[in-house]
């Protein structure tokens, strides 16, 4: 790679800073140029002090998963100097503060080193330690600019958006961009050879993070009540929440809040109210990671057999105990398809970015009410908190909500007992009633032993027919479940398998295995049970590849599990260390084990088709 | 939990309240407890108190826990929806159900070790919310459901059937209650209906959390010597603490007439207990003297009973979180969905 629209580089600063909104700017800059990026924020688990990195990629194919080498670091922080000296590719570039001198130890052969003064160039300009050290980041990105190519215009206009309302911030913005923009220019050779040039591939996209989306998609599924309890990475879609209600959920009138958000005092009461609005039949969730879903595990429990919709969104960290929490994984697999004790199954989802999130934080709410029983989106660091560039969301008004069965006043008085747990249908789910709705329909749940009247029992038989009838159910949402999304090239005998955020990585590396004449078909895996296609695809392929984010081969061991698919037929790709996927770890994993069992190479490259499911 | 349907047998002259409705309707399942437990005088006067109310036994949401305690909710209104949650977990199941339906009247039902051990934290935070239900603590000292074990309300110096004696102080929910800022602290005696109605009438009239400590002694764990409330009694010197194969047939301990404000009470296993009711003088909206009155209460070792404190003017959850007066459950859709048209301008901020 690199060249121009082609290229990835990384920006190592300390935590509290504030180089994120410097960093933000820059990715936001180069996509208004319509070029397609991609940025990984890299933070530590502190408020301050900490190294922290933001890698950004520039790809003019679209491509968005973290890149696997970075032609440009920009290195700020002395303590990961030699770090940061030793990630950049031979034949790339360091930048640097020259304010003080470089210790020689630290130059590298092959690669070009340039420096800046942008901490002397702040301490001339400006006043006060604040502004000197906030503002030596636009610094750095008014360099990147005259470095890169990026249009100033747009430079310009965004910091003009930002600032307009505040002059004084706006002038020293514009200053702080301009110093670095012609210090670059006068010193440098400007742009680098890899560089940017405007074009129109993003006009239909945003940049957007997961929890936003999913945040989004509960307003828009018109969920009421959220319950949750601070944890990274999840905090912020509660926060997004809060915000979107007060900005649609506001009664104009009366101010009363058609919403109810509460902060419990832990992920036991989070659960727990979920479950009590859900009783209630009002669309509620909760948002967490790791350590709270182990917390909600006996509620989750309860909710399942005593049939109670919930939405649980699960942005998964670096497991297990306190782990990692601000690096990413895929390591909840297990603990979210089976949650609780006995014999449990759930509901899962997995969004492979932003977009899907909020389509599926949607549909999360439609299965949960239509099979009353908890459901899980399980995203991840890298899709919550990361910024990707999706496709504009987009809302068909004809949409309303799948409340599932639930009888109303006429219908109960048309029969002639409600039975709560009575299956009719046969297809698992029972009808259920709605508190508060009078005649025949009260009943009680309950979390011990009950029959399908509701009625408490530790009979055998009755207790068989209640459990027989949830996994009937389950059974029948692997029916409905979202069907995995495709890419299927022509004379693949190799299939790659993965879900949520690997998803980026895995397309890209099956396109630049095709290049070197390994077809891969890909199959990514969008929901928890597994539908049939799953079972076939694993049919029709001499070899797969199961690529996941956790140590233990977890999606693997499901699909055995589940589907009887051998172990062994199944060649694990595991990525866990905490950084988001690299096409290239794929790549390496695949093309080894090809070359290892001498499989020929197909030429040429048959192009991709896919399933229509976004992928 | 355990329950046998009653057969709905109505007496043609029974008197009707003002709903039309008999006592009998606020009745449930025959209750499946020990005879004599304490816990099923607190039935009857929760049956009671429902009807003198005039509650629409389908408006009201019965929530519980885990417990012998807590399964007194299946034996009074039975068109009451139901809702036995898992152990100490009830208070936030029944946050969420209050968020979302503020309509309904929510009673919620727990025992000692519910909430004081497992169910702390929960019921801390529902009194810090303020959620709008009636909290009763059927507390007994001991855990009934498990067999014995103490509860983090039994006294110190109780002794277990091994002769154990408990050591550590015991947390009073009253105390506790009046500590975090409850709008509404009552304590009463399961058998002293009397004063057991009216109190629990008043906390399902309060707006906010209203919790009602009611010593509710266990006829199978404080039948021997040495308990002043709690701990096992199976057969004598010859049952291990987690078989009850025997357990007394016994009366219910109801309250002597006497007209006096200090009652001593004598429980199943002979000891006796000293309930002082507050006097017709005692200031209820004084959180202070409130708490003054009950620890002069302990030091003679009496327990204070009845209203002990209220506030009228709290401000509950709803209010805190601003909800509407049409419960969330009842908002149409559209009121709750911001359209395409919203969305298609959101998405200019994300450009
Ligand atoms: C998580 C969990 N731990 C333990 C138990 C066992 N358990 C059932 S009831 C109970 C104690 C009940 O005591 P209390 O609330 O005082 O009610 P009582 O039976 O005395 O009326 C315990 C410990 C449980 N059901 N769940
Ligand atoms: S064990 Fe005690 S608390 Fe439980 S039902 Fe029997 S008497 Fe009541």
């Amino acid at each position: 790679m690199s060249g121009v629209n082609d290229f990835a580089f990384k920006i190592g600063t300390v935590n509290g800073t504030g180089s994120a909104s410097a960093n933000g700017l820059l990715m936001q800059a180069i996509f208004r140029m319509g070029i397609p990026v991609s940025g990984k924020n890299i933070f530590p688990s502190n408020i301050q002090g900490l190294p922290t990195w933001y890698e950004i990629r520039v790809s003019k194919d679209g491509y968005t998963a973290r890149p696997s080498e970075v032609d440009l670091v920009v290195a700020l922080n002395p303590a990961t100097y030699a770090k940061d000296v030793a990630t950049v590719r031979p034949g790339g570039f360091l930048l640097y503060d020259s304010s003080w001198p470089l210790d020689p130890d630290l130059v590298r052969e092959g690669i070009t080193i340039l420096g800046i003064p942008f901490g002397r160039m702040c301490v001339e300009n400006f006043q006060g330690d604040r502004d000197r050290t906030l503002l030596r980041n636009i610094v750095y990105a008014g360099s990147l600019a005259a470095l890169l190519g990026i249009d100033m215009d747009v430079v310009s206009s965004m910091l003009e958006e930002k600032y307009g309302k505040k002059p004084k911030l706006l002038t020293s913005n514009h200053q702080a961009i301009q110093l670095g923009y012609q210090y670059a220019k006068e010193h440098f050779t400007c742009p680098l050879p890899f560089h940017l040039e405007k074009m129109d591939k993003t006009s239909d996209s945003i940049l957007i993070d997961g929890n936003t989306a999913c945040a989004l998609g509960a307003v828009y599924a018109g969920a009421t009540v959220g319950a949750w309890y601070p944890i990274t990475p999840a905090t912020a879609l509660m926060e997004q929440f809060k915000a979107f209600c007060e900005r649609f959920r506001v009664d104009k009138e009366t101010g009363a809040h058609n919403y109810a958000i509460l902060q419990a005092e832990d992920e036991l009461s989070a659960a727990g109210i979920i479950i009590g609005a859900g009783w209630m039949g009002a669309r509620a969730f909760t948002n967490t990671s790791g350590p709270g879903i182990s917390l909600m595990q006996e509620f989750i429990g309860l909710a399942y057999y005593t049939d109670i919709p919930a939405v649980f969104f699960d942005i998964q960290r670096c497991g297990p105990a306190t782990g990692m929490p601000t690096r990413t994984q895929q390591a909840d697999l297990i603990s979210l398809a089976y949650a609780s004790h006995g014999d449990t199954k759930h509901l899962v989802l997995f969004p492979a970015n932003p977009g899907e999130a909020f389509e599926m934080a949607v549909q999360s709410f439609d299965l949960a009410e239509r099979f009353q029983t908890p459901v899980f989106v399980a995203t991840d660091l890298d899709i919550g908190m990361n910024d990707w560039m999706v496709k504009r969301f987009t809302w068909d008004d004809n949409y309303r909500p799948d409340r599932g069965k639930v009888l109303h006043r006429e219908d109960l008085d048309k029969l002639q007992r409600f039975s709560r747990y009575l299956d009719v249908d046969g297809d698992g789910i029972a009808a259920r009633t709605l508190p508060g709705v009078g005649g025949k329909g009260a009943y009680f749940v309950r979390g011990s032993g009950h029959d399908k009247h509701a009625a408490y029992t530790e009979d055998s038989d009755a207790y068989l027919e209640l459990v027989d009838r949830l996994k009937r159910k389950f059974q029948h949402a692997a029916t409905v479940m979202p069907k995995p999304a495709f890419t299927l090239r022509e004379g693949a005998t190799v299939g790659l398998v993965s879900l949520g955020g690997c998803d980026a990585a895995v397309r890209e590396a099956a396109d630049k295995l095709a290049a070197q004449g390994i077809v891969v078909d890909v199959m990514r895996i969008r929901a928890f049970p597994f539908g049939a296609e799953v079972l076939e695809f694993f049919e029709r392929h001499e070899h797969t590849f199961v690529i996941e984010q956790n140590r233990d081969a977890q999606l693997r061991s499901l699909l055995a599990i589940e589907l009887g698919i051998p172990r062994d037929a199944m060649i694990s790709i595991l990525d866990y260390g905490g950084m988001p996927l690299t096409a290239k770890v794929v790549i390496d994993a695949v093309s080894r084990h090809v070359g290892a069992h001498g499989q020929a190479a197909v030429t040429p490259t048959p192009r991709a088709v896919s399933n229509g499911v976004p992928a | 939990m355990t329950s046998i349907a009653k057969p709905p047998v109505k007496h043609p002259s029974s008197r009707t309240n003002g709903l039309g409705l008999t006592i009998r309707d606020y009745e449930g399942a025959m209750s499946t407890l020990c005879a004599g437990c304490g816990h099923d005088s607190v039935t009857a006067a929760l049956v009671q108190a429902g009807w003198e109310l005039d509650l629409e036994p389908h408006r009201v949401g019965k929530m519980s826990g885990i417990g012998c305690s807590s399964k007194t909710t299946a034996y009074f209104m039975k068109q009451s929806h139901g809702f036995n949650s898992v152990h100490g977990r009830m208070p936030s199941v029944t946050s969420g159900a209050a968020a979302a339906n503020r309509a309904l009247t929510y009673i919620g039902i727990s025992g000692d070790g519910d909430s004081l051990s497992i169910g702390l934290g929960q019921l801390s935070h529902a009194i810090r919310r303020n959620v709008n239900m009636l909290y009763v603590l059927e507390n007994n000292g001991v855990y009934g459901l498990t067999k014995g074990q103490f509860s983090a309300s039994a006294d110190i110096g109780s002794t277990s059937k091994k002769g154990e004696a408990n050591e550590q102080s015991p947390i009073d929910p009253v105390l506790l209650a009046l500590t975090l800022g409850a709008t509404f602290v009552a304590r009463s005696f399961s058998g002293d209906k009397k004063q057991l109605v009216p109190i629990l009438k008043a906390g399902l009239m309060h707006k906010g959390f209203a919790i009602v400590d009611v010593i509710s002694p266990c006829v199978s764990f404080n039948d021997h010597e040495g308990s002043t409330k709690s701990y096992a009694f199976t057969r004598e010197h010859e049952v291990e603490a987690v078989h009850t194969d025997f357990v007394p047939l016994r009366r219910e301990i109801t309250m002597p007439e006497t007209g006096e404000d200090v009652h001593a009470v004598t429980l199943h296993d002979g000891s006796t207990v000293r309930l002082r009711a507050t006097a017709s003088d005692y200031d209820p909206t004084n959180r202070e003297s409130a708490y003054a009155h009950v620890r002069a209460c302990q030091a003679r070792h009496e327990i204070a009973t009845g209203l002990l404190f209220v506030d009228e003017n709290g401000r509950d959850m709803h209010d805190f979180m601003r909800t509407p007066s049409t419960p969330l459950v009842e908002l149409p859709y559209e009121a709750l969905c911001p359209g395409k048209g919203a969305l298609d301008k959101l998405m200019e901020r994300y450009r």
